[in-house]
């Protein structure tokens, strides 16, 4: 009978899983000994080429340094914004409704609508001209800038969604609790409240951060052949000047760099937060 | 409290602006006479949207995007479905492990992804680009297949299948009788989540697809390149509208928080 049983499960499980060993187990593995075996015995000369590169050192500092950048401005407007609708909104399916609509729309929309805002003719160098900030269109696209704007538009809703997440489960009446037992609003928010939804702010920054580590079509639009990422220098250095060497030992690193990242974050989190 | 109040309403309605204005501000330029992308744009028509219809680019482009995102999640399921079965339903050892392959391709940056796509399996076998599409977005879909399922199963209590089988139903009728309708919205939520990221997916497609085969976000990128007209903002609002009509499809259906 166990034996039968054995092999059902076994039968259920067997086609996924050599899918995914075979069609993404199998070409990672590939990828890692490729970058590290570069000519048949071990060595790390890829990596100590790559980082020996000025232009590799610049581009990823800059993926870390935006990711990061997009991740604190996320959690500095995400955070005000889900505490409004998870404590005060009166319409807050609509509202979540509303952050889930852009996450649902193509990036390629999103990040093209920002060619149009932040293009020479665009609405906002209008509005600088028509000022009198300034007396000619400003360059606001192909630079960090840009890719930054491109970036927290597109990971806000997900920084959002998981701070309203926890911040639903925090009962109001531990707030009421610590106003009767003599604690200010402000008080109660910075001792209660905000120590209960770090956890949220911590999956929102990771979700943030690997996001903008990863994303490839907003720093293709966004960005300039000058502000290259971790994402973009892959495809460069695969499909336009076919160095698949180059473009997997960048790929590793851009893969390791965004777990350790994460796992800091989390780690820390830990530390900060009693809760967890 | 009134003032605190205010101020969070504040930040949350300029936070909304940033999030859907530049939206709204593609939809308004879609109707301008102007032959150069602007806004606020001049006078109306619908010239653009007429165009970008006729476009036969576009028109193939969103078919195979379609088609493929479809396929791809049809056959997440197929494989994704029985393995989250076995998972709640059968004690056997490494299940952990499973679950970790079986959700692993979302850890894996798409264009990392993209990229040992390509050069291990596309290269190796030799693949036309329809299969390796296919391969390529069904891996983006098993994880949202797995996800969804399992905690669904979770919440299935199997003494019900049980007393199926012992009234005398087979198992396997017990399965499509008794076990998934018991899991169908959840199977549902799985696929719209799966269909729509597979859509929009750029970073795989970009290493898989080939001439004359493109996927929409593609053809999309590699217009705007060149182009700058109304035309994509056309496009780009019919695919909102697209988005809201799905979204309105699932708060109908299932309700918006099933599939978030």
């Amino acid at each position: 009978m166990s034996r039968t049983k054995n092999a059902v499960w076994l039968l259920l499980i067997l086609p996924g899983t050599l899918f995914v060993i075979l069609f993404m187990l199998v070409p990672l593995f590939s990828l890692c000994l490729t970058s590290f075996f570069p000519d048949q015995s071990f060595s790390l000369s890829s990596y100590f080429r790559l980082f020996g590169d000025a232009y590799f050192q610049q581009t990823f500092m800059r993926s870390i340094r935006l990711s990061l950048l997009s991740t604190l401005v996320c959690a500095l407007l995400g955070y005000p914004t889900a505490y409004y609708i998870s404590k005060f909104s009166r319409h807050k399916g609509m509202m979540m409704a509303f952050a889930v609509f852009p996450m649902f729309t193509s990036p390629v929309v999103r990040s093209f609508s920002w060619m149009v805002i932040l293009g020479k003719r665009g609405i906002v160098n209008n509005f600088l001209v028509w000022s009198g900030l300034f007396a000619k269109p400003q360059d606001l696209l192909y630079n960090e800038f840009s890719m930054t704007v491109g970036f927290v538009q597109l990971f806000l809703p997900q920084m959002i969604l998981s701070l309203i997440g926890v911040m639903d489960n925090i009962p109001d009446d531990l707030t009421l609790a610590a106003g009767n037992l003599g604690a200010t609003k402000l008080g109660s928010f910075f001792h209660v409240v905000f120590p209960l939804s770090i956890s949220g702010l911590v999956t929102g920054s990771v979700l943030v951060f690997t996001g903008c580590m990863t994303a490839y079509t907003t720093p293709q639009l966004l960005g300039g052949t000058d502000t290259r990422v971790l994402s973009t220098m892959v495809y460069q250095y695969a499909m336009s000047l076919r160095d698949w060497t180059q473009a997997s030992v960048v790929a590793v690193v851009m893969i390791v760099a965004t777990m350790v990242i994460s796992s800091v974050f989390n780690s820390v989190s830990r530390k900060i937060n009693p809760m967890a | 409290m009134r003032k605190k109040n205010g101020a969070l309403m504040l930040i949350t309605a300029l936070v909304y602006v940033f999030l859907i204005g530049p939206l709204l501000v593609i939809a308004a330029a879609s109707f301008s006479e102007t032959k150069a992308l602007k806004f606020p744009g001049q006078g109306f028509t619908l010239e653009w949207y007429r165009k970008v219809l006729t476009m036969s680019s576009f028109i193939s482009a969103a078919k195979l995007s379609i088609v493929i995102a479809l396929a791809a999640t049809a056959i997440a399921l197929l494989l994704g479905l029985p393995a989250a079965y076995a998972l709640n339903r059968y004690k056997f050892r490494g299940k952990e492990t499973i679950k970790t392959l079986f959700l692993s391709p979302v850890l894996i940056p798409c264009i990392v992804l993209g990229f040992i796509m390509l050069r291990y399996v596309v290269n190796l076998y030799n693949l036309e680009v329809i299969p390796s599409l296919l391969i390529g977005h069904t891996l983006l879909s098993i994880p949202y297949v797995m996800r969804v399922v399992t905690s669904s199963l979770a919440n299935f209590d199997f003494a019900v299948e049980e007393a199926a089988c012992s009234l005398g139903a087979t198992r396997v009728y017990t399965f499509f009788h008794i076990v998934l309708p018991n899991i169908k919205s959840g199977i549902a939520s799985a696929c719209i989540m799966s269909v729509i990221n597979s859509f929009n997916n750029v970073s795989l497609s970009a290493f898989l697809t080939g001439p004359g085969v493109n996927m929409l976000p593609i053809e999309i990128m590699s217009y705007v390149e060149y182009h700058f007209d109304p035309t994509i903002a056309a496009l780009a609002t019919i695919l909102m509208l697209a988005t809201l009509g799905v979204m309105l499809l699932i708060e109908k259906t299932l309700g918006l928080q099933s599939v978030v």
